[in-house]
């Protein structure tokens, strides 16, 4: 996780600003009113499904796609109307586009000679860039006698030798496999830490949004869903849809039967009542839904003493085990039916053989584990 | 690899040998001593020689040289813009006829499209020569271009454009950065495909050349008709050679514009 971000610029001047943005295409509304702030040197992600438009976002900013409505804003200034090439923004492709018929240098250098700098300071910053993305020597390369990896190296390098107020990266390490790009996150992590500029991500992986963002916009149909750091995304997503969207979560539908303001208990459709901690202003016969994440359910074999029998627990037989290696998930069914699921980190060799299917465990959370949700 | 049986190896040689001993033929026979054309008078040079004589046929070379080389330039410049026109205008009003003009004369026999341009130039009344031969060229190669054109330019990824004007390329600099020189290997060979098409057409230029204005294919054809001369072999030689390696240097290229143009 980052450390926190401060933010040190203006609040009322952040260096982007979409307000009430909405762009349309056809019958679709890719983007639908859509306001959000990005500060200086935050690293942003906006995270979301397939189509949800945040591709098209991020296409706003770099001026291939204009807003039907609203307005956007660069340091300040309205560039709704400014071309792709006259802004100070540049982007970093999920294909990487690389010139094919350009060697690695003239590929860094490209926007650098678009802008007549002279040769001396070209070379510099071409020498600077090669240096930060650690592919000295290869400057003569052609992008075909590349590797994914270096590849993807010198699409970001050439995103930044004009040292863009912003950039952007759509999808930048979907292409890499598992193991460069975990590699390649803490690189960008660091890059940008080093370089203070302010980065826009666009990515589908949670994991990866999670990872590296300061702040990240979960979108859906085109709006905002939530926008938060990645633990308050996590730990208190607004909706039912942000819960399930991160991370794996249960349900438990009901109403509250009573509040007070240590909380408030819920039952649910089955007929069990269930605490819940933190949910001030919550009205009693409101609908909720109590989404509580895998990890943070205790899952035991033995009863628990009837006497100390803690709140929020619930037997159920082992349906099904997902055995991932470090840690292992049980679907818990019910006696009403409903399956739980609950995650156990595999810390002692061998632990996970102690549960076998059919097996009746009890699962029980702590009241301050549960999110009331009321949408 | 694989072994050849037998079967393949005798039914290779049939379909090459079907393919090639014409030419093989003509071309031995281009260095024949012999003034008779079917006898076999020991090996000799002198046809050759004897073409630097022929002022008429080397007139008719450099004729057919100056159409094609000028027919397959106009031809490149417009079927280059025919295959961006089909490619990156979207669907259009009128999308749909103008590809079916565009590539007609790759299906059309020759002879409609020499006998339309004929009537054509006969119904406006421009006087038939080099300039009417060249234009009914350009009309003929004119799709070849465009087709080889535009399947490179189905192929190209559009984000290197974007790339570019991401990176500070107005949009005409960025076509001249960027995707020329990307479908650059595909525009040399539609030019040389369409260089090699005018030189040995005979077809289209005997409809719509007019006196003064006489091809190298032309010319042949109604010097054989006097009787198979060893300086005409000698010449199909040459031109045989000039049109290999025209061909095979269009393959070459468009070899290259396949290699994955890797992003």
């Amino acid at each position: 996780m980052r450390r926190a971000f401060v933010p040190r610029d203006d609040l009322d001047k952040p260096m982007v600003r979409f307000d009430a943005v909405t762009r349309r295409f056809a019958d679709v509304t890719a983007v639908d009113q859509l306001s959000l702030d990005i500060r200086e040197g935050e690293f942003f992600a906006l995270l979301g499904p397939s189509g949800c438009g945040k591709t098209t976002l991020l296409r706003m900013l770099a001026g291939f796609e204009r807003p039907d409505e609203g307005r956007l804003l660069l340091a300040g200034q309205d560039i709704a109307a400014v071309p792709p090439w006259r802004r100070p923004v540049n982007m970093m492709f999920q294909s990487y586009a690389l010139f094919p018929h350009l060697s690695v240098a003239g590929n860094i250098a490209f926007g650098l000679k678009q802008e007549r700098m002279p040769r001396r300071e070209i070379k510099a910053r071409l020498a600077e860039m090669l240096r930060l993305v650690r592919l000295e020597g290869l400057n003569k390369r052609k992008p075909h006698q590349l590797s994914g990896g270096q590849r993807q190296r010198v699409a970001l390098a050439r995103a930044l030798a004009k040292h863009p107020k912003v950039l952007l990266l759509d999808e930048p390490l979907a292409a890499l496999d598992k193991k460069l790009r975990e590699e390649t996150q803490y690189e960008l992590m660091a890059l940008q830490d080093r370089l203070d500029t302010t980065f826009v991500i666009v990515t589908h992986d949670q994991e990866e949004a999670m990872t590296m963002a300061h702040r990240i916009g979960v979108m859906n149909h085109g709006r905002l869903a939530q926008v938060g750091t990645p633990a308050e995304i996590y730990e208190q997503p607004c909706s039912r849809w942000v819960a399930g969207f991160i991370g794996d979560v249960n349900f438990f539908d009901g109403t509250v039967d009573a509040a007070g303001v240590d909380g408030v208990v819920v039952a649910d459709t089955a007929g069990r009542r269930f605490r819940a901690a933190g949910t001030a202003g919550i009205q009693a016969g409101t609908k909720v839904a109590l989404a509580v994440r895998p990890e943070k359910i205790l899952l035991t074999t033995a009863a628990p003493d009837a006497a100390a029998m803690p709140v929020n627990t619930v037997a159920g037989k082992v349906a099904d085990i997902g055995y991932l290696g470090d840690l292992s998930l049980y679907k818990v069914r019910l006696d009403d039916g409903t399956v739980v699921k609950a995650s156990v980190t595999n810390a002692r060799r061998f632990a996970a053989s102690d549960i076998g299917w059919d097996d009746t465990v009890w699962l029980s959370f702590a009241p301050d584990a549960a999110v009331v949700l009321t949408e | 690899m694989r072994r050849l049986s037998r079967f393949n190896l005798v039914s290779l040689a049939l379909g090459l040998a079907f393919l090639y001993v014409p030419i093989l033929i003509l071309v031995v026979y281009s260095f024949n001593g012999s003034r008779l054309v079917t006898v076999w008078g020991g090996f000799s040079t002198r046809w050759y020689a004897a073409l630097l004589e022929d002022l008429p046929l080397q007139e008719a070379a450099l004729t057919s040289l100056g159409i094609a080389f000028v027919s397959a330039s106009a031809a490149t410049v417009l079927g280059t813009l025919a295959a961006l026109t089909l490619t990156r205008l979207g669907r259009f009003r009128g999308r749909l006829p103008f590809a079916a003009m565009v590539y007609a004369p790759l299906v059309m026999p020759e002879v409609i499209t020499g006998l339309s341009l004929l009537l054509l130039f006969v119904a406006v009344g421009f006087e038939r020569g080099v300039v009417t031969v060249t234009i009914a060229h350009t009309t003929l190669t004119l799709c070849f271009v465009a087709v080889v054109v535009q399947s490179r330019l189905a192929s190209f990824d559009r984000s290197l454009e974007e790339a570019a004007m991401d990176l500070g390329c107005p949009p005409l600099k960025t076509f001249l950065t960027v995707t020329l020189p990307v479908i650059a290997p595909a525009i040399a060979a539609g030019f040389l495909l369409a260089f090699s098409l005018s030189l040995d057409d005979i077809v289209i230029a005997s409809f719509t050349t007019g006196p003064g204005a006489t091809t190298l294919p032309i010319r042949i054809y109604s010097e054989v008709r006097l009787g198979v001369k060893p300086e005409i072999n000698a010449v199909c030689t040459i031109f045989i050679a000039v049109t290999a390696v025209v061909v095979i240097l269009a393959s070459l290229i468009s070899r290259r514009t396949e290699r994955p143009a890797a992003g």
